[in-house]
Order: structure tokens, then C-alpha cells, then sequence
């Protein structure tokens, strides 16, 4: 295992969260720094998307216990929409629709709601038109998408692009990649892994959340995460996802 | 729901206070003798008093509908005051006559009264409780014909017009309210715009009901002659009473030969509180008469109050190649019903009728949308299009749409869309997700989905709409 030792992005300790009354995550620890990908693979239900959303502050979980910083803030003190405009980003596993809203009208009110948070200029339209043509050549996309509704009959594989293309133009610290890969044809996960790959600094860090190794070999992890029953219960090199393409899941899953 | 959406969608109601005034009422409930008095202390005309005895008797014969998809106790029709009235009764030449208290609670209502308006170009008709307190730029209208009055003025001044048109398009039995009001109609307002002319401002009346117990049954009738054209605009409020009132106006539109009236409502009676008590019991009839060729009629509401509407502004298009809109939003919260929607009724050659529908729906709030688009044997070449999309935000709301489709003439053409969709925590999470508040995303949302019908208001009220929704859904999402 390389560590790059970037500064410390995210740090999660311990973390217990329930939904309902059940608990779901029963102490999670990771450590993100920036210029790493990490992957985090698993069994479905084992409580990946539980995570994801827990720490992008979606209401219906409760944290009980741990702790979480970004950038050595503590996340939880923190708004979802506040978390967001801090730099972490969240590509959802089942992206809604908004019917009426067009995709250029979102991605310009979320840019430019970032800009005043970093007390930068707002873009009009026609600036923006131009910042929103040069960003969806990362993910190959028809710029007609920017005038429908958001993900609004979309196919899945379109939608995950879509969340992608605001990932560029928000271009945040810390991206979560909950299953991007899900749904995809082999075209459009080159293209989306190409377009991850494109957005990646040493400032900045991607985790992906997925159970197939095959993204991975697009987008290579700096450090596998097997995630089983709320916990991480083993964490690896590139080469623990082959092992685990390979074996399946029950051996770490016996192990732990 | 989270807590935050809680207390967001829980947003006080800002014209709920009551003005302390003088007034005037007649005793509570309803008779023939409740009517003479009405009449009476208004001075009427003896045909005026017959319009009302006839249609008291036929109304005693009627029965309250009961198939709108709303339900409500049962109404005391001897519950109500017929009759309120700020005192002095005197009429009133200009704005300085107005009692300070009234013009206070006008101020606080944002009711556009001062000079300043005429820059705005708005005039205004102010009627309060029943009674029409203010018509300002009468004076500058009249230069060019345009008769802006309240409905009792008209009544005295130009009884011929009053007379001719009166009743001419919702007869005084046409259904159980029209003809409530039609026997108890306090006042309201009247317009006329002569051949030829076009409005040179839009003309507004501004309705609040002030007195508990009061029901409010105005009348408002708009003739656009030949050629003539006018852009109306209808507010209202009332306070914040934990009994029922009952609102039952009736609004008359005619447009003769290449005419045009284009009638637009923000209507945010007090729509009573979260569990359902207090509110405005909204039953109202508009229609409008497109009489001459080439006429057009445009209906544009936003309904965003009262506990119950019950309301479908209607046109016939009786004039070959007339037209005939209707632009709706309904917004409905808490424990809010509201069935409404438009009639199109195609007579004429080649008439084109347009419905664009969306009804928002919180809490756990019902909102329908009842239409009927009827084309006639006569009707060659008619069409019409009507759009209904619903919008359900939270899980406890309630949408339906019942469109009855009537066609008798082989060349018609007749198209209906509809459309559901839903707003829930995984929308205003997604949102947030991306750094957008839920006050912004609401607006957005609202903005999308209304865009449709704001694009049809007047400025002034397309800004006050989105602000009104986007008070009235605070927090109704999360
Ligand atoms: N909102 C929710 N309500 C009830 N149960 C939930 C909710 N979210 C997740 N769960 C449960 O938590 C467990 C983990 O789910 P999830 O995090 O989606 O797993 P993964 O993404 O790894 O497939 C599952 O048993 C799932 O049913
Ligand atoms: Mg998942």
C-alpha cells in the first residue's frame, strides 16, 4: 500500500447510524487523504449506500455514535446542504428526477451558490453556457440534456453520466461514487471512468462504492475496502478487489 | 417529515388580523325581508330588487351540490350576516375620506392605494366586506369611456349597462351559489371598456373580508366592447377566524366583436389552520361570454387559500373563431380541499379553447381538477388542448383530475395530457446535496412546474405568486 500522505480530507471514526430504529452502520473507520481513490466493495444490504448518505447528511439516519471531520471540521455539525458547499459530493446510486427544473438551471444555481461560498463571481447564463459546454466533453454527453428536466426520462446509464457532469462542474474535494458503475454498458463506463480519472488531482479524492472489480480496472483504488454488516472488515491494494472477484465475498466475510 | 420541513410548511398566515371598525351589519340569516332591507339600505332600483326576490325563491328550490370531490359540514345559511359595512356609509370622493384604520389595514395588506400606482399603472377597486371603499383613477379612465366603478355605483349611474348584461351569461339560477349571490350580492365591481379602446392600465379590485360571521357575496361584471380590450387583476384576504365564512361571488365577463379581457386572481383567503378549523368556504362562479367574433377571454388563477374552493372559470365560445384560455396553479396544504378546473364550451366555427392545469398538493390536502370541454354540432373546426399535471409533495396528499370530454362535431379536435409527480425528501435531499437550500429548491421546484401559467400573469402578480407559494410550501419538503 502506497500512502501519497496528502493532507487528511475525511476521517471517520467508529461510526454508528440507524434508520428507524435499526442500526444500520456499526462503527465504520476510514481515513481519506487527498490525490487517493479509495474503493469500498460489498455485499448488497451490508450498508454501503448507508454510509454514503450519512456522511452527505440525508435526514432519515440518525447517527449514535463516532465521529466524522472534513478537513478537520466536524461533518455532523454541518447541514447536508453545507456539507456540499464545503466540498463533498455524493453521486447517487438512484438519481431522482425533477420534472420542470432543467439541468442547466440546476447546474447553475448549485455553481454559483459554490461561488459565493468561496466568495467568487457568479456566471451568468451565457458564461455559464460556456463553463457547462467545455465540462460535458468529460462525460461525452449531447448538450440537449441541458435543456431537459433533470434526469427526467432519462436512461439509467444517461443519468449516471448526469451526476457525473455535476461532479465536474462543481468539482468537489471529496466525491463519493455510490455504484456509478451499476447500470452502465462498457462504452459508457470507459467513458465515465475516463471522466472521473480526467477530474482527479492531488488535491482532491474519489471513493467508489461498488461490487464489481470491472470499474476498477479503469479507475485504480489506492485502497480496497471490504464493507460487511455495517463494518469495514478488511482493507487491501488493487489487488484485494481481484482477490475478491475472484473468491467471492464469504472468506472475509468468515474472517471477520 | 423532518422537524425543519415541520416548522418551514407551518408558516404563520400574515393577513389573519381583524380590523377594528365601525360597521354595519344586518341581522344575521336569510329571508325575503333580509333581502328588501339589503336592497333598501342601497338604494335600489326596484327591477334590482326582483333580479334578487327571483332568484332568493328559485334558490329555495335548489340544492347545494354535492359533486365536487369535497366534503365540509353542513352550512348554516341562517348562520351568516348578509350585510356588513364599514360605517360611514357615505361614498367616498378620494383616499383622504378613507378611515385611517381601513386604509392602515389596506397598507399592511401591500393593497397598492397611493399615488404612486399611477406610475405603475394600476387602477384599484377596494372592497371590503361587502362594500366598495375605494375606486381610484376613475377619473382618468373616464376620459377615455372606461366606466371602473363598484357594482352599486353602476347600478345608479349607468343602470342601462348594468341591466342589459347583468345575469346575461351566469343566469341568476344557474346553480345553487350563483344564485345565493345572485339574491344577496353586496357590491363588487363593475367595468366597461367601449368600442375601440384599449385599457390603458390594468385594473385591479382588491377583496378582504374583515367582519366574523360575514359571508362575502361579490359580483363583478367586465363588458369588453367591439375591439375593445382589458387586463383585470382580482386579490384577496381575510382574517384569521376559527369559524367558517363563506365566499360566494359571481364574475361576468363579455366580450363582444374582436374583443379581449384577460381576467387574472391571486386568491389567498385564509385557508383556516393546520388541523383544519377556520377558513374560507370559496364557492365561486366566473364564466365568461366570448359573444363576438374574433373575441377572446384568458383566465389566469393562483389559488393558494381558503379551506375550501370550489371554482371553474369558464368561457363559451359562442362567436365564430373566438378563443378561450384558462391558466391555472391551486396550491393546497394542510387539511385545504380544492376542486377546481374550467369549463370550455365550443358553440361557434373554427373556436380554439386552451387548458393548462397544475395543482400542487401538501400536508394532507386534497386538490382536483374537474374540466369539461364541450364542443357543440355547430362548432366546425373547434380544438382544444388541456394539460393537467399534479404535483404531490409529501405522502399524505391527495390529487385526482376528471376531465369530461364532450364532442358532437366530427371535425373537432380534442387533446388532453396529464401528468403526476412527486416531491419527497430524496428530491430536497438531492438538492441539498448539491449545495442548494430547500427555501431556493421549493422555489425552483414551484418555478419549473408553474412556469406554464406564471408566463401569463402580469408581472407584479407572477412575482407575488412565486413568493406567495414558496411561503405557503416552506418546509412542506425536506
Ligand atoms: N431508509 C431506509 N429505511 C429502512 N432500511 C434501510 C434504509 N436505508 C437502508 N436500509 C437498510 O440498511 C441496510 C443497508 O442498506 P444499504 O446501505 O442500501 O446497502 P448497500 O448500499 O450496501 O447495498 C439494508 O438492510 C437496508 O434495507
Ligand atoms: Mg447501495
Amino acid at each position: 500500500m502506497i500512502n501519497k500522505g496528502g493532507k487528511v480530507l475525511l476521517e471517520v471514526k467508529n461510526l454508528k447510524a440507524e434508520v428507524d430504529g435499526v442500526e444500520i452502520l456499526k462503527g465504520v473507520d476510514l481515513t481519506v487523504r487527498a490525490g487517493e481513490v479509495h474503493a469500498i466493495m460489498g455485499v448488497n444490504g451490508s450498508g454501503k449506500s448507508t454510509f454514503s448518505k450519512v456522511l452527505a447528511g440525508h435526514p432519515d439516519y440518525t447517527v449514535t455514535g463516532g465521529t466524522a471531520t472534513f478537513e478537520g471540521k466536524e461533518l455532523f455539525s454541518l447541514a447536508a446542504e453545507e456539507r456540499a458547499r464545503a466540498g463533498l459530493f455524493l453521486a447517487f446510486q438512484y438519481p431522482v428526477e425533477i420534472p420542470g427544473v432543467s439541468n442547466s438551471a440546476l447546474l447553475r444555481l448549485a455553481y454559483n451558490t459554490l461561488q459565493n461560498e468561496r466568495g467568487l463571481e457568479e456566471l451568468d447564463p451565457l458564461e455559464f453556457e460556456d463553463l457547462v459546454h467545455e465540462k460535458i466533453k468529460v462525460v461525452e454527453m449531447d448538450p440537449s440534456f441541458l435543456d431537459r428536466s433533470v434526469n427526467e426520462g432519462f436512461s439509467g446509464g444517461e443519468k449516471k453520466r448526469n451526476e457525473i457532469l455535476q461532479m465536474a462542474i462543481l468539482e468537489p474535494k471529496l466525491a463519493i461514487l455510490d455504484e456509478t458503475d451499476s447500470g452502465l454498458d462498457i462504452d459508457a463506463l470507459r467513458i465515465v471512468a475516463n471522466g472521473v480519472n480526467s477530474l482527479l488531482t492531488a488535491d482532491n479524492a474519489v471513493v467508489m462504492v461498488t461490487h464489481y472489480q470491472r470499474l476498477l480496472n479503469y479507475i485504480v483504488p489506492d485502497y480496497v475496502h471490504v464493507m460487511d454488516a455495517g463494518r469495514i472488515v478488511r482493507t487491501g491494494g488493487k489487488e484485494l478487489a481481484l482477490e475478491l472477484e475472484a473468491r467471492g465475498y464469504d472468506w472475509v466475510r468468515a474472517a471477520a | 417529515m423532518s422537524s425543519a420541513i415541520q416548522n418551514l410548511v407551518n408558516q404563520p398566515y400574515k393577513h389573519g388580523f381583524v380590523t377594528d371598525i365601525e360597521t354595519e351589519t344586518v341581522p344575521k340569516g336569510l329571508s325575503e325581508d333580509v333581502i328588501r332591507l339589503i336592497s333598501k339600505k342601497k338604494n335600489e332600483p326596484e327591477w334590482l330588487l326582483d333580479f334578487r326576490l327571483s332568484a332568493y325563491r328559485h334558490w329555495l328550490t335548489m340544492e347545494e351540490p354535492a359533486w365536487a370531490s369535497v366534503s365540509y359540514p353542513k352550512i348554516d345559511f341562517q348562520d351568516i350576516i348578509y350585510f356588513a359595512q364599514p360605517k360611514p356609509k357615505k361614498q367616498l370622493a378620494s383616499m383622504d375620506e378613507v378611515d385611517p384604520e381601513l386604509k392602515r389595514t389596506f397598507e399592511k395588506l401591500g393593497v397598492p392605494l397611493h399615488e404612486q400606482k399611477i406610475m405603475a399603472g394600476v387602477a384599484v377597486d377596494v372592497i371590503f366586506d361587502s362594500v366598495s371603499v375605494t375606486t381610484t383613477y376613475k377619473a382618468k379612465l373616464a376620459e377615455v369611456g372606461i366606466i371602473f366603478c363598484s357594482f352599486s355605483e353602476a347600478v345608479h349611474q349607468h343602470p342601462e349597462l348594468v341591466k342589459q348584461y347583468l345575469g346575461s351569461v351566469v343566469p341568476s339560477g344557474d346553480n345553487f351559489y350563483a344564485a345565493l349571490n345572485s339574491a344577496v350580492f353586496t357590491d363588487g365591481s363593475f367595468c366597461f371598456i367601449p368600442k375601440g379602446t384599449k385599457c390603458p392600465m390594468d385594473l385591479s379590485t382588491y377583496f378582504r373580508i374583515n367582519t366574523e360571521g360575514s359571508g362575502q357575496f361579490e359580483r363583478t361584471l367586465i363588458i369588453a366592447e367591439e375591439g375593445a380590450s382589458v387586463c383585470y387583476l382580482e386579490g384577496c384576504t381575510a382574517p384569521q377566524f376559527d369559524t367558517n365564512q363563506l365566499h360566494a361571488a359571481v364574475v361576468e365577463l363579455v366580450a363582444l366583436d374582436n374583443a379581449d379581457i384577460k381576467y387574472s386572481t391571486v386568491q389567498n383567503w385564509y385557508a383556516g389552520d393546520e388541523n383544519g378549523k377556520g377558513g374560507i368556504f370559496n364557492f365561486v362562479t366566473k364564466r365568461g361570454l366570448c359573444k363576438g367574433i374574433n373575441s377572446k377571454i384568458s383566465w389566469t388563477q393562483v389559488e393558494t387559500g381558503s379551506a375550501i374552493t370550489w371554482k371553474y372559470p369558464s368561457c363559451v365560445l359562442l362567436g365564430d373563431n373566438s378563443i378561450g384560455e384558462f391558466y391555472s396553479v391551486a396550491l393546497t396544504n394542510h387539511l385545504q380541499q380544492a376542486d377546481t378546473g374550467s369549463k370550455m364550451i365550443h358553440i361557434g366555427k373554427n373556436t380554439r379553447s386552451r387548458i393548462i392545469s397544475k395543482g400542487i398538493s401538501t400536508g394532507r390536502s386534497s386538490n382536483s381538477y374537474r374540466g369539461l370541454v364541450k364542443i357543440g354540432s355547430r362548432a366546425t373546426g373547434a380544438r382544444n388542448y388541456s394539460q393537467c399535471d399534479s404535483m404531490l409533495i409529501g405522502d399524505n396528499c391527495g390529487a385526482n383530475t376528471f376531465p369530461t370530454i364532450d364532442v358532437q362535431n366530427v371535425t373537432a379536435q380534442v387533446e388532453h395530457e396529464a401528468s403526476t409527480s412527486k416531491i419527497g425528501e430524496d428530491q430536497m435531499f438531492f438538492f441539498a446535496q448539491r449545495g442548494i437550500g430547500s427555501e431556493e429548491a421549493v422555489s425552483m421546484i414551484i418555478n419549473g412546474f408553474c412556469k406554464d401559467v406564471f408566463v401569463h400573469l402580469p408581472m407584479e402578480f407572477a412575482v407575488e405568486a412565486t413568493k406567495l407559494l414558496g411561503l405557503k410550501l416552506e418546509g412542506s419538503v425536506g
